[in-house]
Formats: C-alpha cells, sequence, structure tokens
C-alpha cells in the first residue's frame, strides 16, 4: 500500500505523523480481542481433550 | 426512534456548545485532515463494533438474573431478544438519520444508548426491578446496536473503495469479537462481584462506564474522506451509479439480497442455534460419544469460524467479487451440509470441518453484504439500504432456530434419535441455499431508471474520496 493511497492529500508543510496514533488505536482495539481470542482457544482446545 | 431523537438533541445541543473541540462542529461532518490515515478508521469502528458485540454474551447475566430476581428462563432471555428486534428496527428505521448525520452523530448516538441502557439496568437490578432491566438493556440499548452496527459501514466504504468488502470485513468482525471478550470478561466480573441483586448492578455499572470509555475512540478518531473538489471550488458529483435508499428498495436486486442474505443466515444459525446438543446426538451411538466439555470446545470453535469468514471471505470477495463469493457460500455451503447428512455420523474431523466450513459462510455472508450493496447501488446512501437488507437478519433469526427445534422436537416424540433427529432439517437447510443461489445468479445491474441524476452531489457529511485507486487490491 503506497501512502498516497493510504493517506489524505498532505498539506504543503507536510503533515503530521499518525504513525503514533495509529499504533495506540490498533492497540485499544487489539487487546481486549487478543484476550478474547485467548479464552477462545482455550475452550476451544476442549474438544480434543474434553 | 423517540429516544434517537432526543439523544441527537442532547448532542446538538452539546456540540452546539462546544464548537471547536477537537474537529466538533454543530453537527458538522468529521471532514478527515490533510495527511488523516485512512489506517486510523477500522479501529474506530473496531471500538464500536466490539463493544456492541456483547449483546451476543447475555445468557452469562441469565442465570444470576433468575435466582436473584425469581425469573424464568423465558423471561431472563426477554432483554436480549428485544435488543435484537430493536437492533433490525433502528438499522432500518436510523438508517436515513445516519446518512444525513454521518459516523460522528451515530456513533455519539450508539454510545449513548449502549451504555445509558446498562445503567438503567444496574438501576433495575440495584431496587428490584426487572422491567427497568428489560427497557434498558433491551430497549435503549437495542436502539445502540442497531445504529452503532450501521454506523461506521458507510463510512469504511468511502475510505476503501479499492477494498471494501475488507474494511467492511474488519468491522462487522469485531461485532463477532465483541461476545469473545464479555463473555468472560463478565462472568469474571459476575464471580468477583457476587451474583445476587447488588453484584449484578455492579457489574452492569462496570459495562456501562467501560463500554463508554471505550466508544469513545471511535466517536473521536472517525473522520470522513475529503470531498473531491471541482475547479470551480463546488464538491463534485459521485461517480459511478448511485441509488438512494427509497429508490433501492423499488428495485428486484435488493429484494434478491435480501432472500441471498436470509437464506445464508438462516442455514448458518441452523447449526450455531443447537451445535452443542446436535454433535453430541450425532456421535451418541458411536464408540466415541462426545462430552458437555467437549461440546462446549466445537462451540467455541465455531464461534472462531464465524469470525475469521467475517474477515477472509469479505477480503477475498474483493479480489473473485461478490457475486462468485455468495456462490461460494450458497453453493460450498449446500454442498458441506449434505456431506454432514450423509456421512456426518461415520467420522467426526468431517463433522467438525463441515460444520467450520459453513459457519465461516455464515459470517461472511453479513460482511461482504455492504460491499454488494456498493457494488449495486454506490455510495450515495449504502448504509440506509445496508440498514434495510438488515431486516432478512431478523427474520432469519427466527426462521434457522424455529426450523431445526420444532423438527428436532417432532422427531424425538416419533422416537428418533441420534443423528436421525436432524436430516429433516438439514434437507430444508440445503433446499434454502438453493433458493439464495438462485437468487444471487438472478441478480443484475440496477436499471438506469432507478439511478439518481448524473449530477447528484456528494452529501454533505463529505463523502467519496474519489482519487484515483486500483479496482483490486
Amino acid at each position: 500500500m503506497s501512502s498516497d493511497l493510504s493517506q489524505s492529500p498532505p498539506e504543503a508543510a507536510g503533515p503530521p505523523d499518525r504513525r503514533p496514533l495509529i499504533a495506540f488505536t490498533w492497540l485499544w482495539v487489539g487487546a481486549p480481542l487478543a484476550y478474547g481470542l485467548y479464552e477462545l482457544v482455550r475452550k476451544a482446545t476442549q474438544l480434543f481433550t474434553g | 426512534m423517540a429516544v434517537v431523537v432526543v439523544c441527537s438533541c442532547v448532542l446538538n445541543s452539546l456540540l452546539k456548545r462546544f464548537p471547536d473541540a477537537y474537529g466538533w462542529g454543530p453537527m458538522s461532518p468529521p471532514v478527515a485532515p490533510p495527511g488523516w490515515s485512512r489506517w486510523l478508521v477500522p479501529p474506530a469502528a473496531l471500538s464500536v463494533h466490539l463493544s456492541i458485540g456483547q449483546a451476543y454474551a447475555w445468557s452469562v447475566f441469565k442465570p444470576p438474573l433468575e435466582s436473584a430476581l425469581g425469573l424464568s428462563g423465558t423471561q431472563s432471555a426477554l432483554p436480549f431478544q428485544l435488543g435484537i428486534v430493536m437492533l433490525g428496527l433502528s438499522a432500518a428505521f436510523g438508517g436515513t438519520l445516519v446518512e444525513r448525520h454521518g459516523p460522528r452523530w451515530a456513533m455519539t448516538v450508539a454510545l449513548v444508548c449502549f451504555s445509558s441502557g446498562f445503567l438503567l439496568s444496574a438501576l433495575g437490578a440495584a431496587v428490584g426491578q426487572y422491567w427497568l432491566i428489560v427497557l434498558g438493556y433491551g430497549f435503549v440499548g437495542g436502539i445502540g446496536l442497531g445504529i452503532g452496527y450501521i454506523s461506521p459501514v458507510s463510512t469504511l466504504i468511502k475510505w476503501f473503495p479499492d477494498r471494501p468488502g475488507m474494511a467492511t470485513g474488519i468491522a462487522i468482525m469485531g461485532f463477532g469479537g465483541g461476545a469473545l471478550i464479555a463473555s468472560p470478561w463478565s462472568a469474571q466480573m459476575l464471580k468477583s462481584f457476587g451474583s445476587d441483586n447488588s453484584g449484578i448492578a455492579l457489574a452492569f455499572l462496570v459495562h456501562g462506564l467501560t463500554y463508554a470509555v471505550f466508544m469513545l475512540l471511535g466517536v473521536l478518531l472517525v473522520r470522513v474522506p475529503r470531498p473531491k473538489e471541482r475547479a470551480d471550488g463546488r464538491p463534485a458529483p459521485l461517480e459511478g451509479v448511485q441509488v438512494s435508499a427509497r429508490s433501492a428498495l423499488r428495485t428486484p436486486q435488493f429484494w434478491l439480497l435480501w432472500l441471498v442474505l436470509c437464506m445464508n443466515v438462516t442455514a448458518g444459525i441452523g447449526i450455531l442455534e443447537k451445535a452443542a446438543p446436535m454433535i453430541r446426538d450425532f456421535f451418541a451411538d458411536t464408540s466415541t460419544p462426545v462430552s458437555a466439555t467437549a461440546a462446549a470446545g466445537f462451540v467455541a470453535l465455531l464461534s472462531a469460524a464465524n469470525m475469521a469468514g467475517r474477515l477472509g471471505w469479505s477480503s477475498a470477495s474483493d479480489l473473485i467479487g461478490r457475486k462468485n463469493i455468495y456462490r461460494v457460500y450458497l453453493g460450498v455451503g449446500a454442498l458441506m451440509y449434505a456431506l454432514i447428512a450423509l456421512f456426518g455420523d461415520s467420522s467426526k474431523p468431517l463433522f467438525v470441518l463441515c460444520a467450520l466450513v459453513v459457519l465461516s459462510f455464515y459470517g461472511g455472508g453479513f460482511s461482504t453484504a455492504p460491499a454488494y450493496l456498493k457494488d449495486l447501488f454506490g455510495t450515495y446512501q449504502v448504509g440506509a439500504i445496508h440498514g434495510r437488507l438488515l431486516t432478512a437478519w431478523s427474520l432469519a433469526g427466527v426462521l434457522g432456530p424455529l426450523i431445526v427445534n420444532w423438527i428436532a422436537d417432532h422427531q424425538e416424540e416419533a422416537g428418533r434419535h441420534g443423528s436421525a433427529l436432524y436430516g429433516t432439517s438439514f434437507l430444508i437447510m440445503i433446499g434454502l441455499l438453493v433458493v439464495g443461489f438462485v437468487a444471487n445468479e438472478l441478480i443484475r445491474p440496477v436499471h438506469a431508471r432507478h439511478h439518481e441524476p448524473a449530477a447528484t452531489p456528494a452529501p454533505k457529511e463529505g463523502n467519496d474520496v474519489v482519487r484515483p485507486q486500483p479496482e483490486s487490491a
């Protein structure tokens, strides 16, 4: 994905760096989802061990 | 809808009071500043969908409510059932409002309704008034479910015109993931706070406040693409075929796709509804019966397939096309049902594999629908059209469990047992999938008489990013 496709047109002075914000927001939603998936995997293994 | 209007008025007055706060304006569309990354929009959508997906974990609260308030199983299911009904109604009737006011307004309404639903329920549990829980979680919270579900769809499609399937797949996967998070989290909270009135009330209170904070990220983060402007500075008209929500309802394409979604969801729910007893019944008379614990693991595995299908198949539709992917969902889905019916009781791996494939198609059907709508009707009012399409889900939610449960009960009364309880149900599901397959084959491009005039301007929320983009990733 080239940057010109993934961003709005930048200003002449250059847009602020959004990478820290992108990392924070994906972590915000990714952390609880990872917890849910961990619990799911724990439960799903019961099909083979239970 | 009165609650939505009241929420809208409250929000409107707040925005007028603080017009300059972090990009806010009086009902102003949150247009992206220069350099805004579109990869900030999926987390905004996920923060809403991961929250409202909690609805599918309602069953965690059922046993404590039944013992604390002396309710029957039917009574304790009422808040969830009313919530799902309100989801369908508010998505269908609130879609036009969402298109008019934009995603930030919609996410704020969803946040206010979903969280205040929990707060009302906390009050109801604390004072022992069950009707407050039904009103709060079911009615008020249900409006939050419907508006929240459709809130990011249109915006995501506009940010990702080259990958609409993947973009909506990420968001709608979140709705499946919400229950995975809420189920163990709520259970742990009830264990810590206790299962009496005050413990349940405290759990509801914590849910309401936590989800409000979590969803706030979406409200603050969501942006619509900057509108393309003509040389004279006025907004450029939308490109390609554009059909309004009102006109879409008059096209055969909408109703054929409605039928496709209804058939696909009915077939998926048919397995999901009775997954645990089904796998136990299928292998009850074999040398390797399935224990209750293993059956619970099977249900968890189906949830994973549902979630993976939402992202995986919807992303694949960007490469092979929407019509082709629905051919797979419906055609291969029917084949999987046939394999389960014919050989399912002789091979546990085959049964599990086929059920997982069917459930992945069930999830994929949900998340591919918005991109299919975009292909047929354009982006002009795709969110509102999607809201109306979700009524197919409401019908399928009743139809699927009804077919499987009714037939299984009658087969049991007739003295049958094991896999014989489900044979007729599976034949009906195959028939429904064939009906959906034929409906998908009949879908053609929308006739020009339904198109909006060529000079249709982008709606005021900003809309189409009409930068040059590749058609497929």
